[in-house]
């Protein structure tokens, strides 16, 4: 064992100092690798913690939303309808939410305006996400006027500011009172946007959402899992675009690396030819080429994935950002949780380092087999 | 010993444009001995010599080492007695550029796996035997002529082989440091060594210290040395 061990530790030594004698062309190699392993790893590690943060921000939501559907659209929903559906067995926590969006034409961004469950302040206040507090230098204790269904401003306290740490969901958000919220839009009392319901045993909401449909068959249940599906198919169908568009970069990538393993030099050439004359083996000559693409694609993807470490959870992902976050035009700024799983970095490590070794391989047998008497017949 | 029976090495075989390079050589190298491959270009000779060194194999013939019939045996083997039996001088002595006259002599022995430190040692004791110590971590490149001849003397010598051969090694050198080397393959020589060299260098085969001279042409041997 101990001779194989050194053997390889020789071995490596001649490839550092290989590598190091073509510094240009390795360094160029290094820089384009390392570039494509920070794309790839910046939308996985990007896609990955916006979708674990959804989770998180949905653990806590309903089980079940009840919309009423009019020709197909989503309607406001009669409040006798909550009454109705808490005859159904099983269900709990049955109430009307109110919610819509108002366009601030003034910045030219929708805001979600939303009636919470509890609103401890006074009727004419509201508390805003911090997306609207930057668009509009709002603070607390600020006055924002707001448009009412007739044209009419009505003017608005700012009585806080939504923490930062849920800015994902809170960046548009705008919470007010019942009474301000019916007023703004003039809604009568007596409906709502919705009905939230929880289910009490979570294997029951299929057989619950049926029962709802057949009591009240204009409505539909949209169940926690379901929201929880359209993110991740949100998340992954953005991915989805970005891994596409780096496809071409990976399949550029590949070129280049099979150029640069097959277009051996005639000096690389004649050095393996010197070095099978010496009495070098094909396979010690496969062990260089192994240990050259080895410190190549290694340092390249560790380099990547420690970039995009910063790239992506501690400054904003200015590279993404406008593609795989936000839904509208007030992005939202907030540091993603960093999360990295060992399925994520052996999965970019399978998108990368095996792609870069499988086109090298042939080339790097090609120079391998080179006959030693090569050298002597020069 | 080296013994050569009808030996025969055609390139391209069966093509239109095939060549014999050696046709039919039978031939005895006595071991310990400095032997001169004596011939004009295309004469077959440095073909002979990778033959000898088991760097090819023959299309026909066969070569015994020391009574052992290698023309048969698999790439791997031949490989090992090239690495342990031969060290090689190559014309223009085929330094790798880059990097330093210590990690080229130590080149040949690196896929043996034996201790490194050691390895090193070795390496500089055969520098300092022929004077360029001082020169070890040089960079090849930066070598002067003889410099870089005797580097390669010293990467032939690192696995204390048994055979050295030589293809034209005085070729791009000027008389002073072709003198030179002939005195350093007479101290191979005296080291018990058996030396190959494939020259129409008048200087390497009228030199005193040449124990015998076979002459080649168009792959054939002319006769059977001086």
């Amino acid at each position: 064992m101990r001779p194989w061990i050194e053997k390889q530790r020789n071995i490596l030594d001649f490839t550092l100092s290989s590598l190091a004698r073509r510094k240009g062309k390795n360094i160029a190699l290094i820089c384009v690798y390392t570039v494509l392993v920070v794309l790839l790893a910046s939308v996985m590690f990007f896609t990955h913690a916006l979708r674990k943060e959804a989770v998180l921000v949905l653990r806590d939501s309903p089980a079940m939303i009840v919309q009423r559907m009019v020709a197909g659209r989503h309607d406001l929903i009669p409040a006798g309808y909550a009454d109705s559906i808490r005859t159904v067995k099983g269900v709990s926590a049955v109430r009307g939410r109110l919610w819509g969006y108002y366009f601030d034409p003034v910045v030219g961004a929708n805001y979600t305006l939303m009636v919470p469950e509890v609103f401890e302040h006074p009727a004419g206040s509201v508390v805003i996400g911090a997306g609207v507090s930057r668009s509009r230098s709002a603070m607390t204790g600020d006055i924002l006027p707001l448009r009412g269904y007739d044209g009419q401003l009505s003017y608005f306290t700012v009585a806080g500011i939504l923490a930062s740490d849920s800015e994902l969901v809170s960046s548009d958000l705008m919470l007010l009172s019942e009474q301000d919220f019916r007023k703004l839009f003039n809604l009568p009392g007596g409906v709502y946007t919705d009905i939230v319901l929880d289910v009490r045993n979570s294997r029951e909401i299929a057989t619950v959402a049926g029962k709802i449909v057949r009591l009240l068959p204009d409505t539909r249940p949209i169940s926690r899992n379901e929201v929880l599906r359209t993110y991740d198919s949100i998340f992954d169908w953005r991915s989805g675009i970005v891994v596409v568009i780096l496809f071409a970069v990976a399949l550029a990538f590949v070129i280049f690396a099979w150029d640069k393993a097959s277009g051996l030099s005639a000096e690389e050439k004649k050095e393996i030819g010197v070095l099978k004359a010496i009495g070098w083996e094909t396979s010690d000559v496969l062990w260089l080429k192994f240990w050259e693409g080895t410190v190549i694609s290694l340092t390249s993807f560790l380099a990547g994935i420690l970039l995009a470490y910063v790239h992506v959870f501690l400054t904003p992902a200015a590279l993404f950002e406008p593609v795989l976050k936000g839904w509208s035009v007030l992005y939202p700024e907030f540091r993603l949780l960093p999360e990295v799983s060992a399925y994520q970095v052996a999965t970019l490590f399978f998108l990368t380092v095996v792609p870069y070794t499988v086109a090298t391989i042939i080339p790097s047998w090609r120079a391998a087999t080179i006959d030693p008497d090569a050298v002597m017949r020069a | 010993m080296i013994e050569l029976e009808g030996i025969r090495k055609v390139f391209n075989e069966g093509k239109s444009y095939a060549l014999t390079a050696v046709d039919g050589v039978s031939l005895t190298l006595e071991a310990r001995k400095v032997t001169v491959l004596r011939g004009p270009s295309g004469s077959g000779k440095t073909t002979l010599l990778s033959l000898i060194g088991c760097m090819a194999r023959p299309t026909a013939g066969r070569i015994h080492l020391e009574g052992r019939e290698i023309t048969s045996l698999p790439e791997r083997f031949l490989t090992g007695i090239r690495r342990s039996t031969f060290g090689f001088i190559f014309q223009q002595f085929n330094l790798v550029k880059g990097v330093s006259a210590l990690e080229n002599v130590m080149l040949p022995a690196y896929p043996l796996g034996g201790d490194h430190g050691r390895l090193v040692m070795r390496a500089h004791k055969l520098l300092d035997l022929f004077g360029i110590g001082p020169r070890a971590h040089s960079r090849a490149e930066w070598l002067s002529g003889g410099e870089a001849q005797r580097t390669a003397i010293a990467r032939a010598l690192i696995n204390d082989p048994a055979v050295i051969i030589a293809d034209e090694p005085t070729a791009h050198l000027d008389s002073k440091l072709s003198g030179e080397f002939m005195e350093m393959i007479l101290r191979l020589r005296d080291q018990q060594k058996t030396v190959i060299i494939a020259s129409h260098d008048p200087l390497v085969y009228e030199s005193g210290m040449v124990d015998r001279v076979v002459s080649m042409r168009d792959g054939r041997i002319e006769g059977a040395g001086t």
